[in-house]
């Protein structure tokens, strides 16, 4: 297996606070890496190091074997690799299809076309009826995103992403400020979108012990900065030791089941 | 039929009418010189240079979302791009001028933006402001140079090479003139609909609701948000070449900040949300003007009621209060959608 994105020995430290600390892992095409961890376990500040937001202070991150620590969102946009935030981020004044569409003139780089119409370009139009249709929003395309219910934005800030069409994308807790009963439909929905868009790999940041055993093919597990376990699911959570240090609390909810 | 299918049925006709209603306003502005007194035909010219001028603006606030408070800037860039051009350099023809005006603006606009760009809000303000107040003071204590506080005279162009001496000032002005800024006007409005209206425009619209998404959703941002300025910039300085024309006369006062104010003042009365809105409030404020200066010495306080008065009633300009009133015409309009909509 070839690794489509990897950091070697990645540290980042913020002043004489140890973020990251020799962080090393990789993950590869039809993967579903979770990265998972108590609060301050360093999970964000890893996952900014791998969307190119945070340079690290030591270590290489690398997306398809190129170096990418610092380029930023725009240019790793363009490289292939797509972010979806925990808080719904959506253009508010602006129609679904709109929204779509941001993303897919970007990927189509024609965002210097000014003379263009982009509501007459044809192929502008298929697509975003294609990525709407996916997350059922092929009825609301022409409604402005800030009329939508809050699991609809949700559903059209991850679509936005896909839009992009890229390699890989990067789930910051996509079923956050959802209903526990519509969580498991709602990562359906994404699992099998990633498929069908032929998105290579998804990194799942989350919370639900039960989505991530669950969709899971391996589970990075970080405690204070450093890598604490990276197994597949069936092994990580037979290991009292890790699951309890990592999970603690959640961990021992789910156990009654 | 769905909703869905019922809106689109119900846009296709809104849009011809929108259509008609623009075609049947340039006729009504074609025939102004030959039906209205010669002093509201003059009036029109600076609405025409204000209308362009703000056109450019509006891209910057409206679509893009940043408020220049030093707009003027360009817009002085232009009058004296035309005053040295005629009065120092004997360069008469109009094309020229407004082609070496505009470039000269949109070169100084490339350093001004790239410094005020990576700011948004009330910071831009400033920035733009501080810009503004900058290139005032140059004009103003480089004599020499700029004709200090007196300014440059311009002179009169030729257009298309005809430089019609049998003319009076007048007659050049709701002749000739008129009818070559009218067509600017449109033509510059045609152009700027085109851009709001690209892959471009959606991008500037993009960046203008949520700039993070934007980013991450492959949007250059910073170089985006400079482009837009570098447009205004252009479209300020064809106004500002107009405006010096009719003038006669390129003085500081074109880029001193309360000209920027008046700038945005006419972009917040005809409304920033809808694309004609800035045209609509070049207008009317000149209109306005004129008759408040005729009737009483306290112009300046009625406008400011006026003002506040719009702000606090119909946010969204004269142009917003008509997308209301097609509304409640007929429900299920649909309006622009590609111009801000900044929520209250």
């Amino acid at each position: 297996m070839t690794a489509l994105m990897e950091t070697v020995g990645v540290s980042k430290a913020y002043g004489s606070f140890v973020a990251l600390d020799g962080v090393s892992l990789s993950i590869a095409e039809g993967e579903l890496v979770s990265i998972v961890g108590p609060n301050g376990a360093g999970k964000t500040t890893l996952v900014n190091v791998l969307t190119g937001l945070v340079e690290p202070t030591k270590g290489l991150v690398r997306f398809k074997g190129e170096d990418i620590a610092g380029i930023g969102p725009v240019l790793l946009a363009e490289r292939g690799m797509a972010r979806a935030f925990q808080l719904v981020h959506v253009f508010p004044a602006l129609t679904v299809a709109e929204n779509i569409a941001v993303a897919i003139v970007s990927h189509r780089r024609r965002s210097f076309a000014l003379f263009a119409s982009f509501k007459k370009d044809e192929t502008i139009r298929q697509r975003v009826h294609e990525v709407a249709a996916i997350f059922g929003l092929e009825g609301k395309l022409d409604a402005m995103a800030r009329l939508l219910s809050q699991g609809e934005k949700k559903l059209l800030d991850i679509a936005s992403a896909f839009a992009l069409s890229p390699d890989v994308i990067l789930l910051d807790e996509p079923t956050s400020g959802v209903s526990t009963r519509d969580k498991h439909g709602i990562m359906r929905t994404l699992v099998d979108a990633a498929k069908r868009a032929g998105i290579k790999a998804i990194i799942l940041v989350e919370h639900d012990m039960d989505l991530v055993a669950e969709y899971s093919s391996r589970i990075v597990a970080l405690k204070g900065g450093k890598v604490l376990a990276d197994l597949p699911p069936a092994q990580f959570f037979s290991d009292p030791e890790i699951a309890a240090a990592v999970v603690g609390k959640l961990f021992k909810a789910r156990q009654p089941r | 039929m769905s909703t869905v299918e019922t809106l689109a049925a119900t846009r296709e006709p809104r849009k011809l009418a929108a259509r008609a209603a623009v075609v049947l306003l340039i006729a009504v502005l074609a025939v102004v010189p030959q039906l209205a007194p010669t002093y509201y035909v003059t009036l029109m010219l600076p609405a025409f240079a204000y209308g362009i001028a703000l056109l450019g603006f509006n891209l910057l606030f409206g679509t893009t979302g940043l408020l220049s408070f030093g707009h003027a800037l360009f817009v002085a860039i232009g009058a004296y791009g035309a005053a040295v051009l005629t009065s120092k350099l004997g360069v008469r023809s109009f094309e020229a001028i407004v082609l070496l005006s505009g470039l000269a603006a949109m070169c100084v606009a490339v350093p001004v933006g790239m410094l005020a760009v990576r700011y948004v809000r009330i910071f831009f303000g400033i920035l733009t402001l501080a810009f503004g107040m900058l290139f005032h003071s140059f004009l103003f204590k480089f004599y020499d140079l700029t004709g200090g506080d007196t300014g440059i005279r311009v002179l009169r162009p030729s257009l298309f090479g005809i430089s019609f001496t049998d003319l009076d000032k007048t007659a050049f002005i709701v002749g000739p003139f008129y009818y070559y800024c009218l067509a600017l006007l449109v033509v510059s409005a045609l152009v700027m609909w085109r851009i709001v209206h690209s892959p471009f425009g959606l991008h500037l619209a993009a960046l203008r609701e949520n700039p993070r998404k934007a980013e991450y959703l492959g949007v250059r941002v910073h170089l985006l948000r400079l482009v837009a300025f570098v447009i205004s910039a252009l479209y300020g300085a064809v106004g500002g070449a107009i405006l010096a024309i009719n003038i006669g006369q390129a003085d500081p006062e074109l880029a001193y900040w309360t000209h920027s104010g008046e700038l945005v003042f006419m972009t917040v009365l005809g409304g920033f949300s809808n694309f004609f809105g800035p045209i609509v409030g070049a207008f009317t404020f000149i209109f306005l003007k004129s008759e408040l200066m005729s009737a009483t010495q306290y112009w300046r306080f009625f406008l400011g009621v006026v003002l506040a008065f719009i702000v606090i009633l119909f946010p969204r300009g004269l142009m917003g209060l008509v997308e209301r009133l097609r509304h409640r015409a007929a429900p299920g309009a649909g309006d622009d959608s590609r111009t801000g909509r900044f929520e209250r």
